[in-house]
Order: structure tokens, then C-alpha cells, then sequence
């Protein structure tokens, strides 16, 4: 029968580095999980990614049922097929977990995120910066004599390129909310 | 009220351990007779106590701890549970209400720590909550695929009095895991049993799981099918050990002949197991040709570690039933000819005969202990626990398990420290029957304190220590993996387990002869008590056959004589 395979001595033999060899394409999917709005169960979700090491891009959560008391989290997240079928299966195991869709494959859906920036300026650069806003179909929802709040909604990409074009005008702080998402049609 | 609901859920027994935040419950427990208290020594004496007596009952086993030191203790066996899908409903006490957060005497986020392991955990806030929520607790903890479940009640809320909420009016939980299986995947399924020429069937513990009856159907369908059938450790019994179509247990340290099968089998069917790494081996090598078929009550099993052909989602006794029906209905079909030359196969790779050994000289081979324990103990009504390491793979190759729910180890976690308080929950959930924990030295010495719980309830459990003087596990890695550097896995300063036994109260028996072995062994059977034999073996046998991590199936070792005189030992050598 075969010999020892294994050199005496070596230690680059251990069962934790068994890699499968999967489709190594990341995907990024968003999923939608309707959860029971009970004590912790934003924490059992979290926990489910950082204990298996699954990626969270961006994760949104809001009771959206007060009587039934149900929440919708939203969560993008990235990972092989087989990572994302991991992911979806692992969070449907959640007792409080009622449903899991998985938005990137269910069909089309609509995405959106509302983000808030914070630019300073003065002169042609707070022009600039408000022409932009309107370019974009941003909101001034505060305004001073040196600064402007801007109110903008859409797609995380709109949101990233309105950002960027903030940038060199006085960006200096930004809050976004992650993104929340619904399949079209009925 | 806490008492109540367990008796409504038909709890006769519970495992724990009194403190300050669960005062409330003791005396309820004080002033009643229906369910009895094991009181341990460590809790998680306690936990692994409640999964020896869920796993060899199908029940599920229930543990009461204190707050803070109490539930962390717990932790350990909560997560061994976890791992093994053992069904358990642990309740811990909490400091009051108004004092969680402030750091208070005995105060641990047990609903925050025990989160990751347990099946799903509930902090109960008010006193009207409680019954209902440990209804609900039983429902989670055995529906679907089982697991431990935690409850964490403060003390005021134990205090507090409250309408009791009978099981039948608890709220019904969304959680309803579906128990059938899709009906199009089982016909594919069947359609590759008729048509297949090297098929195994390979099973696991969700077999045990899933109820006796599942392990009747399995039967049913190995013995029809006359399909080949190995197991892991978790699912031995399920398929008698003397049945004729058992290869032996699979896996790292699997017997060559199912190993081999798993290699070159052309149709695998995985019931009720997961494909965990020690199964596997190498995973891109695991099993090249076969089509696979997994049966498993829990998605997240399949397509986890090995990409499946037909996955099946559902309970393995509804549906082996569904299998067997329409494998029946079509005229009992299976391609006969080719399993004809594949059995040839297999008489082949069993002649290799990989777990014979030799008794030679005045040392007691651990191989040969465990094949005179068998001898002398087959025809008992036995159950076996374990602990962690050599012994339970020499225990899993060598005793033969013919039924479900008789065979109490550590798989998935593998937790040393296991078996003896584990064969304390089985002996009270079997008074009569023969209770035996296979052990090594120093796993045993993890949880010994537990021998004084089996003094104290008079439980005859025997503890067969098959002492090698050393962490034979790691020093058999390090021997095979680290160029034989003993780093840390003796165990030095060894208790006398004879005196110990007796400061314990109970019979010790001490045997270092294999010429003696015999009238010890009988010695501790006729024993009316609990009984420690340390039996001293070859302290450098290594636990062969073995797949060497990172290779496959087809790469096993069998035992390797050079090995053996480097490290200067005599005694035979394996095949």
C-alpha cells in the first residue's frame, strides 16, 4: 500500500488549508430578508457574516410592519455563487428569518440609497457645487453662508460619482443609508 | 412556572447546577417529585450529561445553570451540541431586569455569548412570556434539524407570578422546516439506484436524528438494494455493524475498504450527513467519478463543501420511506451484474484487512483492549460514550454498534472531557443497561469531578481508561506532521486512578498485562457501581488507517513500519 506520503518534518499539512476549487467569479448580489423585529436579530444576521466570513457591502434595516412587528434588513453582499448560495441558505436557518430573496436573481428590481453631504465653500466653488446639486437632482435641506447639507437619492453609483464631483468643491462629510431595494412589477 | 412547563413538554430529568439568579427554580425543583435533578459538579458537566441522555433517548435533554460563571461554563457543551445536532434546552438564570447592563455580581450577556452556538437563544423580559417561550423552546430545539436552544430568565422574572401558558396555547412558531422531500428529485434519484454499478450509500448522524424508524427504512433499503453502506462517526448504528453490507466507518480514520469505495464509487448517496472536512479529505479529489446524491433537513448543508447532482431537502425517514416506495412501485430494479463485480471490488479491499493488528509481548495494545471489551460485552444492552482523540477512532474501528442511539462521541466539535459526564446522562436515562465511556487519561481527567455526580446517584458507569501516558492524538501528528517533537502531549504526574476511584468512593481497577486484561474487565462488569479501569497501554501506537490531511481518499495510510522503529517501539505492525 502506499507509503507515508508526508515528509517528516513538514508542517504545510494541516486540515484547515483544504481549499475547494468553486467558480472563483465574485458576484454582488442583493438580498432582501424579512425578520421577525425581535431582540438581537440585526445581531444574529451580522454575527452569521463575520462568523462565516461573508462580505456585507451595505445593509440596510427597518421595521416595516408595526402590528406584525416584522423588519426588512437589505443586504448587499459579494462572494462566488457558491458563497451567495451559502449565504442565503445559512440565513434562511435563522429561526426569527422568514424570508430570504435574493433580488440580483428573482428578476429586475429598483435599488435606491439616500445619501447626505456636508460641503463648505465659498465664491465660484459654492456655485459650482449647487449647479451640480441641481444637475442631480439633489436637495438643499440646510444651507449658511458657508456651507450646504445636500439631499441626494438614487443608485449607490449616482451617489459614488455625485461624491466624487463633491469632492474638490468642499466635501466634508457624508452619510449614507445603505441601500434598499424592491423587485418591479407585482 | 418554569417547572410546570417542563413537565407539560414530558421532562423526567434535568441536569444543573444552583446559584444565586436561578434560587427561583431550585425551589420550585425543592417542592416537587415528577422531575428529577442530576446535580453535577462543573456545568459543562451538565451539558454534555443532557446530550448523553438526549443522543441515546431521542429526547431532548435539559440543563439548568446560574448566571454568569454558570452559563459561561455551559458554553463548551452548548457549542459541542451544536455541532453534533443534538437537541437541548438550556436554561440559565440572569440578575434581574433592572440591573442587566450594570456590570452586577454574576452578570454575562449569556443571550449575546451563546448566540453563535445555539440553534436560536431568547431573553425573557417578562414573566407572561416565560411559559410560552419555553414551549416554544422544545418546538425550536427539535423541529427540523435539532440543536441547543438557550433561555435566559432573570430572577425577578422567576419571582414574578403570571398566567401559565399551556403547550397547546403557545404561540405556534413560523419555524416549520419542511419534512418531505421534492417528489421529481427522489424519482431522479431512484432512476440512478437502478441504473448504477458502483453505488455506496454513506450516512451520518441526521439518520440518528431523524428517529428509529429512519434507521428501519435504511435498513430496508440497504438490504433490498444490496447497495454497500459505511457511515461517519456520528451515524454508527444506524446499519447494524454486523450487517452484511457495512463496509465500516468512512473518513480520516476510516476503514480502507469504504474509503476506497467513496473514491471509485460511480453513485453516492449521502443520507443525513454533511461532508465534513475529516469525511473528505481533499475535496477537488473527493470521490472524482461518482454522481452525488445528498438527503439532508437542512439547506445550508448541501452544495456547502461538495457541489451535489441531486440535492434533496427533507427529514431522511419521510424520505427514505418516499424512496423506497417508488423504487418499489417500479420493479425493485437495480443493475445487478454490475453490482456483482463491484461487491468483487470490495471482497478485494477488505482482504487488505486494515484494521488487524497482533498481540505480541507483555504491553496491552489499545486495539486489543477494546477487542476483548467488545468480546466481553456484546451481548449486553450496552450504550458506549467517548472522549476525544486515538481511543475513539480505535473505539469507533473495533466495537460494533448494531443499533441507533447507542453510541455517545464528540464529532463535530471534538470536545475531550466528553464522554464521562456523557455516560452519566445515558446511565440515567438507562438505569439497567451497561453504560461504558472508552477514555484516554487525559481527556478523562478534563471533567473527572463528574465521577463524583455518578457516586452520588448511584450510577454503575464504567470508565475505561485506556491510558497511554500521553496526548496520543497530538503525538501521533506531531510524530507523522513535526518531525517528532513531543511538544507538550504527555501527561505527566498522573493521578493513581485506583486511589482515585476509591477517595471518589467508587471501585478502581488497575491492569497492565494483556494476559490480565480478561478477569479486569469482567472484574469491572460485575461490578454493582461505578468503576474506573486503568488500563495501560502501548504508549506509541499511532491510529491507522489514516488519510493524511490535504490528500484523498485513495491515499491512506495503513501503518507504516518505518515510522515505528524510529520511534523504537516493538509490537506488530499494521498490514
Amino acid at each position: 500500500m502506499s507509503a507515508l506520503k508526508i515528509k517528516k518534518g513538514s508542517t504545510k499539512h494541516s486540515a484547515y488549508n483544504l481549499r475547494p476549487d468553486f467558480s472563483d467569479v465574485i458576484e454582488t448580489h442583493t438580498l432582501a430578508v424579512l425578520v421577525d423585529n425581535e431582540a438581537g436579530v440585526l445581531a444574529r444576521v451580522i454575527g452569521l457574516f463575520s462568523g462565516r466570513g461573508y462580505n456585507i457591502d451595505s445593509l440596510t434595516v427597518a421595521e416595516i410592519d408595526h402590528t406584525g412587528h416584522t423588519s426588512r434588513i437589505t443586504i448587499v453582499t459579494t462572494g462566488t455563487p457558491q458563497v451567495i448560495e451559502q449565504i442565503k441558505a445559512q440565513l434562511g436557518r435563522i429561526v426569527p428569518v422568514h424570508e430570504v430573496h435574493d433580488l440580483s436573481v428573482e428578476g429586475p428590481s429598483v435599488e435606491r440609497e439616500l445619501a447626505l453631504l456636508k460641503v463648505a465653500g465659498l465664491g465660484d466653488k459654492r456655485v459650482e457645487a449647487l449647479r451640480l446639486a441641481d444637475i442631480f437632482r439633489a436637495n438643499v435641506v440646510d444651507s449658511t453662508l458657508e456651507s450646504f447639507v445636500f439631499e441626494i437619492t438614487g443608485t449607490s453609483d449616482k451617489i459614488d460619482a455625485f461624491a466624487e464631483l463633491m469632492g474638490p468643491l468642499g466635501l466634508i462629510e457624508v452619510a449614507r443609508t445603505g441601500v434598499a431595494a424592491l423587485s418591479r412589477g407585482q | 412556572m418554569v417547572v410546570q412547563a417542563l413537565r407539560d413538554q414530558g421532562v423526567d430529568v434535568v441536569f444543573g447546577y444552583p446559584g444565586g439568579a436561578v434560587l427561583p427554580i431550585y425551589d420550585e425543583i425543592f417542592q416537587q417529585n415528577d422531575i428529577r435533578h442530576v446535580l453535577v459538579r462543573h456545568e459543562q458537566g451538565a451539558v454534555h450529561a443532557a446530550e448523553g441522555y438526549a443522543r441515546s433517548t431521542g429526547k431532548p435533554g435539559v440543563v439548568i445553570v446560574t448566571s454568569g460563571p454558570g452559563a459561561t461554563n455551559a458554553v463548551t457543551g452548548i457549542t459541542d451540541a451544536l455541532m453534533d445536532s443534538i437537541p437541548l434546552v438550556v436554561l440559565s438564570g440572569q440578575v434581574p431586569t433592572f440591573m442587566i447592563g450594570n456590570d452586577a455580581f454574576q452578570e454575562a450577556d449569556t443571550v449575546g455569548i451563546t448566540r453563535a452556538c445555539t440553534k436560536h437563544n431568547w431573553l425573557v423580559k417578562d414573566t407572561a412570556n416565560l411559559s410560552g417561550t419555553i414551549h416554544e423552546a422544545f418546538h425550536v430545539a427539535t423541529t427540523g434539524r435539532p440543536g441547543p436552544v438557550l433561555i435566559d430568565i432573570p430572577k425577578d422574572v422567576q419571582f414574578a407570578s403570571s398566567t401559565y401558558t399551556p403547550p397547546q396555547k403557545a404561540r405556534t412558531s413560523h419555524y416549520q422546516p419542511p419534512v418531505k422531500g421534492d417528489m421529481d428529485s427522489i424519482k431522479e434519484l431512484v432512476e440512478a439506484i437502478e441504473k448504477a454499478k458502483k453505488p455506496i450509500i454513506y450516512t451520518g448522524g441526521g439518520v440518528i436524528n431523524s428517529g428509529p424508524a429512519a434507521s428501519l427504512l435504511l435498513r430496508e433499503l440497504v438490504d433490498s438494494t444490496n447497495f454497500p453502506v459505511t457511515s461517519t462517526l456520528m451515524g454508527l448504528g444506524a446499519y447494524p455493524g454486523t450487517g452484511k453490507n457495512w463496509l465500516g466507518m468512512l473518513g480520516m480514520h476510516g476503514l480502507y475498504e469504504a474509503n476506497m469505495a467513496m473514491h471509485d464509487c460511480d453513485l453516492m448517496i449521502n443520507i443525513g450527513a454533511r461532508f465534513d472536512d475529516r469525511i473528505t479529505g481533499l475535496v477537488s479529489a473527493f470521490s472524482p467519478n461518482s454522481k452525488k446524491a445528498h438527503i439532508d433537513i437542512d439547506p445550508s448543508s448541501v452544495n456547502k463543501v461538495i457541489r451535489v447532482d441531486i440535492p434533496i431537502i427533507g427529514d431522511v425517514g419521510h424520505v427514505l420511506e418516499d424512496i423506497l416506495k417508488i423504487w418499489k412501485s417500479r420493479g425493485r430494479k437495480t443493475d445487478k451484474e454490475g453490482l456483482q463485480g463491484w461487491w468483487t471490488k470490495i471482497e478485494e479491499w477488505k482482504k487488505i484487512d486494515c484494521l488487524s493488528f497482533k498481540q505480541t509481548g507483555s504491553v496491552i495494545k489499545p486495539q486489543y483492549a477494546l477487542h476483548r471489551l467488545e468480546e466481553l460485552t456484546r451481548d449486553h444492552d450496552r450504550y458506549i460514550c467517548t472522549e476525544v482523540g486515538q481511543h475513539q477512532m480505535w473505539a469507533a474501528q473495533y466495537l460494533t454498534f448494531n443499533d441507533p442511539n447507542r453510541w455517545m462521541t464528540s464529532g463535530g466539535l471534538g470536545t475531550m472531557g466528553y464522554g464521562l459526564p456523557a455516560s452519566v446522562g445515558v446511565q440515567m436515562a438507562h438505569p439497567e443497561a451497561l453504560v461504558i465511556n472508552v477514555a484516554g487519561e487525559a481527556s478523562w481527567l478534563m471533567n473527572m469531578q463528574e465521577m463524583g455526580t455518578a457516586v452520588q446517584f448511584r450510577l454503575p458507569v464504567k470508565q475505561f481508561i485506556m491510558n497511554n501516558e500521553r496526548l496520543g492524538m497530538v503525538r501521533q501528528w506531531q510524530e507523522l506532521l513535526h518531525g517528532e517533537r513531543y511538544s507538550q502531549s504527555w501527561s505527566e504526574a498522573l493521578p493513581d486512578f485506583v486511589k482515585l476511584a476509591e477517595a471518589f468512593g467508587c471501585k478502581g481497577i488497575k491492569v497492565d498485562n494483556p494476559d490480565d486484561l480478561d478477569e479486569a474487565i469482567k472484574e469491572m462488569l460485575a461490578y454493582d457501581g461505578p468503576v474506573i479501569l486503568d488500563c495501560l497501554v502501548e504508549k506509541h501506537e499511532n491510529c491507522f488507517p489514516m488519510i493524511p490531511s490535504g490528500e484523498p481518499h485513495n491515499k491512506m495510510l495503513l501503518g507504516d513500519a518505518k515510522t515505528k522503529d524510529a520511534i523504537g517501539t516493538s509490537g506488530a505492525v499494521l498490514v
